[in-house]
């Protein structure tokens, strides 16, 4: 297999790791490239025209793929952002207010107050739920054509207002298609570089996975606002050139239909891609050209577009077109942990203190979870932590990993106090954790999904990822390194290509594993990972937690099998309705009455 | 202009908090907001005129059959845009298939009513200036539905089934509560109050393709901040919405109104997420 063939060269050079698939993603890009610049060649200004607005539109688009596509929020009301950096863009460059601008320099402006407003229209989503983000979207996209109506000394009002003029070579129908055509490509590429980053699968992990996104470590206002910018700020450009290409604007030309247009060019590209909702945008701009009778109904044409795409083909043209994943897996495969990789991954982790829980208390509403727990984890150390369903113990593991907010109680790792209710907070200091259901991205690679793990290791920052400056490719080179090594270690590397959702249940745990091993954690949180497993596979997971434990984490385990837990445990603390019942090495457990009474059985 | 206020305020307003109450009825049976709660009432307006101005119906015939109609949309709703995504409702797919649904009836009444506002008929001919029926028909509207509702809701079994269903889905299930007819039921009963609230302002907001946005994002308002499923909270969110929205119109005009009620609705949810009576959410790990 390929992927095994990638790996084999791993320690050697960094030549190896480059992702072989780059250049076959590029092709169709490259495709309509040609055929873009090839369209000259044909001599219709008409056709100019549409090229040219689809390009501006695609401009729009690839920002907005960011956060509809990635994020997955649902910003529907974006041609808000659109006219306002028409609007923006016009006035500056038509002098209604100031002295007039250059064409270039209004065009500048515009993205300035695009991004600023990027932001405002997107900070309902940091709180808000999904559907009134999207309520809140389509609210302001009311306002803004209101406000462009009412306001008539600078925006004309309903008479409209001119748009700029671009200076030669762009003043020609042609040049200002090569000119809109220079910044679709562009736009392309830094949004394809946020995608290939730990950015973008940590926009995915936010839209599939977000509990998981926050114990790893991603911050999601952080990043949703670098989005925001960077998207209101190319809509608003997007808007400039819009006006350029209409010469007139009025607050007419930002009908509902186009943010429509925008949003259903993404859902039937597909998510989480880039080459779909670019197929998307060129199709639904010629739509209403070639069936120019039907202009009455293009609105109901997209409405029912959405529709089939919605209840028939959820994954749109990005999953027409994602051959790989059809392919079968190969199907008696076993996981095979390796923990030699073991020692290469976790190396260079300072040591930690002990991790210590002091008499926490955790209540709700009546029912005391927790009440009054001592626990305390040392490092390299295999700590159980067992007891009847409803003990407390997964709330404990929550508790630690900042999800529940404990009334009483304090929690250090070492000398550094934990603060509560922050669990993106956890991983920085290196604890990680998995989940009693996986939590797992199913449209992304296995791979991808274990990079995750280790977003919080990347230097590059959010502008460096944009432009491809040398420390992003860093970053990704190390990422990739470190995840297909915790992949080695689990035993899942024969898999790192594949669709996460194609994978067994049991392979996701170890999957799981693999993400949390990227942080080269000091203490690891496992939530019942023998769940589901065979006797086999239960084998080699205690066998793997060991020797995890020996590399000088901590691991606090929850678990319900005994024999395991009696088997690679150093310590083991019982619960029973919320209280330590006992604490001590698994043979003192193993005779301790009233454990014996309380959950092992007679 | 109190009094203007007063009267105008209190009737949007109550159609506003009948929106909200479409809006949680269909939320309470399926987990699922929809985009079709505005246009119910549009076509509450435009069934009406149809019938009445149009074929000349009495309005004994005219209201049942817009209140039939409505009803019968929510039910094809709730087959075409609701039960396909159920399985899947964390994914949100229902924002986008219930948005699909309501641009359909959109434009399906553009094309075949027309984009002009056309008159509503008088219905009962009754009172006049402040106390003309355009103004306290929706708000006696409101009233009769919230008391219906809560009639229905405690003290028949259909509705106590409602209640199950909306309590805990798979609770209901296990009862036996055949809950899928429930759901059902529960969009037909959500088309008729959307198209009550369309009707009985049908005066006011006259009969227009275009009011369906616009009653879908003011009737969302008041459920937004009464919080979600709570219909008293809908009711008093609407009113207060209908006030404060004919005030600042009466006052500072109509941009600046509705760049003030927007602007109001974001700062009070970001501050409040859940809405003012509504409960917080529950527990996600």
């Amino acid at each position: 297999m390929d992927a095994a063939k990638d790996h084999l060269a791993l320690p050697g050079g960094r030549a190896a790791l480059r992702p072989q698939a780059l250049p076959t993603a590029l092709l169709p890009f490259l495709g309509l490239l040609a055929l873009a610049l090839l369209l000259p060649l044909t001599g219709n200004e008409y056709w100019a025209m549409i090229a040219t607005r689809a390009a501006i539109y695609w401009v729009l688009v690839a920002g907005l793929n960011l956060i509809v596509g990635f994020a997955g929020q649902l910003a529907i009301g974006y041609v808000a952002l659109l006219t306002l950096g028409a609007y923006t863009t016009s006035v500056l460059a038509t002098g209604n207010v100031l002295p007039p601008l250059p064409a270039f320099a209004a065009l500048g402006c515009a993205a300035v107050v695009g991004a600023v407003f990027g932001v405002v229209v997107g900070l309902p989503a940091l709180r808000l739920r999904t559907f009134y983000f999207a309520m809140t979207t389509l609210g302001f996209a009311t306002i803004v054509t209101q406000i462009a109506l009412a306001w008539q000394d600078v925006t004309g009002g309903g008479i409209g207002i001119t748009g700029p003029q671009m200076p030669a070579p762009f003043d020609t129908a042609w040049g200002f298609y090569y000119f809109c055509l220079g910044i679709a490509v562009l736009c392309t590429w830094a949004t394809g570089n946020i995608a290939r980053s730990r950015f973008g699968r940590a926009l995915i992990a936010i839209r599939d996975a977000e509990v998981a996104a926050e114990a790893t470590g991603i911050s999601k206002p952080a990043l949703l606002v670098s989005v925001f910018i960077f998207a209101g700020a190319m809509a608003a450009v997007a808007g400039g050139l819009f006006a350029g290409l209409q010469t007139y604007i009025t607050p007419e030309a930002f009908t509902f239909e186009l943010s429509l247009l925008f949003f259903i060019a993404i859902l039937i590209g597909g998510r989480g891609s880039i080459l779909g909702p670019l197929l998307g945008t060129i199709l639904l701009t010629l739509l209403p050209e070639i069936a120019a009778p039907l202009a009455a109904w293009s609105t109901f044409l997209y409405a029912v577009l959405l529709l089939v795409i919605v209840l028939a083909m959820p994954g749109g043209i990005a999953a027409l077109l994602d051959f790989a994943s059809r392919r079968p897996l190969p199907a008696n495969r076993a996981i095979l942990p390796r923990p030699a990789a073991l020692e290469t991954l976790m190396r260079r982790r300072p040591a930690p203190g002990r991790l210590r829980l002091d008499n926490i208390m955790l209540a709700f509403g009546g029912v005391r979870a927790i009440d009054g727990v001592d626990l305390e984890v040392a490092p390299g150390e295999v700590h159980g932590l067992i007891g009847p369903n409803g003990s407390g113990k997964t709330t404990t593991l929550n508790v630690v990993s900042g999800y529940y907010q404990p009334q009483q109680g304090r929690m250090t790792l070492g000398d550094d106090p934990l603060v509560s209710g922050r669990p993106q907070a956890r991983a920085a200091f290196g604890i990680a954790r998995t989940f009693q259901t996986p939590r797992i991205i199913g449209e992304a690679t296995v791979l991808q999904n274990v990079m995750i793990g280790g977003t919080i290791d990347g230097r590059a920052t959010f502008l460096e990822t944009l432009l491809a400056l040398p420390r992003h490719h860093r970053d990704e080179r190390h990422l990739e390194q470190a995840a297909r090594l915790a992949l080695e270690a689990v035993g899942l590397e024969m898999l790192a290509s594949a669709r996460a959702d194609r994978l067994q249940h049991s392979e996701l745990r170890f999957v799981e594993i693999a993400r949390a091993l990227m942080l080269r954690p000091a203490y690891l949180l496992l939530d019942e990972p023998a769940a589901g497993l065979s006797s086999e596979e239960i084998k080699r997971l205690g066998s793997l937690i060991q020797a995890i434990s020996r590399q000088g984490t901590g691991v606090l385990l929850v678990e319900h099998h005994a024999d395991l837990i009696f088997d690679i445990c150093d310590h083991v603390t019982v619960l029973n309705l919320g209280r330590v019942l006992a604490s001590g090495t698994p043979a003192e457990i193993r005779v301790h009455k009233e454990v014996v009474s309380a959950y092992l059985g007679a | 202009m109190l009094a203007s206020i007063l009267a105008s305020g209190l009737a949007v307003g109550a159609v506003y908090a009948l929106i909200g109450i479409t809006y949680n009825t269909m939320f309470a049976t399926s987990r699922v907001m929809s985009f079709t709660a505005g246009q119910l009432g549009m076509l509450g307006g435009v069934l009406g005129s149809l019938f009445m101005l149009e074929l000349d119906l009495p309005l004994v015939l005219a209201l049942p059959l817009t209140l039939a109609a409505c009803a019968l949309i929510g039910v094809a709703t709730e087959f075409v845009a609701v039960r396909p995504v159920l399985k899947s409702l964390d994914q949100h797919l229902y924002v986008l298939s219930t948005l699909a649904v309501a641009l359909i009836i959109q434009q399906l009444t553009a094309l075949g009513w027309g984009t002009e506002p056309r008159p509503f008929p008088r219905l009962l001919d009754l009172g006049s200036g402040m106390g003309d029926e355009k103004y306290w028909l929706p708000v006696a509207t409101c009233a009769v539905t919230i008391f219906g509702l809560e009639y229905l809701y405690r003290r028949t079994l259909v509705g106590r089934a409602f209640i199950a269903v909306a309590e805990d889905n798979f609770a209901a299930c296990a009862l036996g509560l055949p809950e899928r007819n429930l759901r059902i039921a529960s969009y037909a009963l959500a088309g008729a109050v959307g198209a009550l609230a369309g009707f009985s302002g049908g005066q006011l907001l006259l009969a227009f393709f275009a009011n369906g946005p616009l009653l879908n994002f003011y009737g969302f308002i008041p459920v937004a901040l009464g919080g979600l499923g709570n219909n008293r909270g809908a009711v008093i969110g609407g009113l207060a919405l209908g006030l404060f929205q004919q005030a600042a119109n009466f006052t500072v005009g109509g941009i600046f109104s509705s760049v003030m009620v927007f602007t109001m609705f974001i700062a009070i949810l970001l501050v409040a997420p859940q809405g003012l009576f509504g409960s917080p959410s529950t527990r996600r790990v």
